[in-house]
């Protein structure tokens, strides 16, 4: 069972909710202090992703935060219920070019991704159980 | 925290002073104050990052549609900050190739193409 359960609406204000607890729960699971920031941020971006699709294809679905102290390691999980848009190219190749960024008018979801993979050394992306993804991250911890 | 957004004029140079949080939450406040700018025939901008305590992917989205804007007129961003935690986000998104970015906004102002 997790350590901390959050399930939120698709709004963004409640990212930063997410952030702040997930910044929270990973002190007290002894994630070092100066990878907090590191934490907070790719916590925040996964859910700012999440939100993104959830708005677009369900908005009336939560999305869900797991954070996981376990012995030796912190571990979240974030999971939407998005179905996959179809020539999305999302992945964390998808930054391949700084020009796509600035051609596009707002920052694909993609980018978010992208931005995890080069924060975070342990990360994982899957299928959910039925539509949607799960970003999976972990920090050891002290 | 929340976002925080002042404006001065130095010369032709528009400076946007921000502080606080920069996520998809604030972001569009921000978007909103670039297009006011531009709209307003303010084509050289120097955003002034150095009370900016969180940054993300929504927030750098902003700052290139910013960029995108003034280039449509020839006009410059630049950026100051020399907070590590947040130039790590222009780096790994390779956005400091896109941005100049400055260490004081006395720098910024006096650079030139």
């Amino acid at each position: 069972m997790a350590t901390v359960e959050l399930r939120f609406s698709a709004l963004p204000a409640h990212v930063r909710t997410a952030r702040l607890v997930a910044a929270a729960v990973a002190r007290r699971s002894g994630v070092d202090e100066g990878v907090l920031d590191e934490v907070r941020l790719a916590v925040g971006e996964a859910c700012s992703r999440a939100v993104h699709l959830h708005r677009r294809h369900c908005p009336d679905r939560p999305v869900l935060v797991t954070l996981v102290d376990d012995e030796d390691a912190f571990r979240v999980a974030v999971t939407d219920e998005a179905p996959a848009e179809p020539g999305g190219g999302e992945g964390f190749g998808a930054l391949t070019d700084v020009a796509d960024l600035v051609d596009a008018e707002a920052v694909p979801p993609g980018v978010g991704l992208a931005v995890i993979a080069g924060l975070v050394d342990d990360v994982v992306v899957e299928q959910g159980r039925d539509s949607g993804l799960v970003v999976r991250m972990t920090w050891p911890t002290g | 925290m929340d976002l925080s957004l002042s404006t001065r004029t130095e010369g032709d140079r528009t400076i946007v002073e921000v502080g606080g949080e920069i996520d998809v939450y604030t972001a569009p406040r921000l978007r909103e104050q670039l297009v006011d700018l531009v709209a307003d025939g303010k084509y050289h901008l120097v955003v002034d990052m150095e009370r900016v305590d969180f940054l993300d992917s929504t927030g750098l989205g902003v700052l290139v549609g910013g960029l995108k804007r003034v280039r449509a007129h020839d006009g410059s961003l630049r950026l100051v900050c020399t907070q590590e935690r947040i130039l790590k986000i222009f780096r790994i998104t390779g956005l400091t190739k896109v941005f100049p970015i400055h260490s004081s906004v006395e720098e910024a102002v006096g650079a030139t193409e």
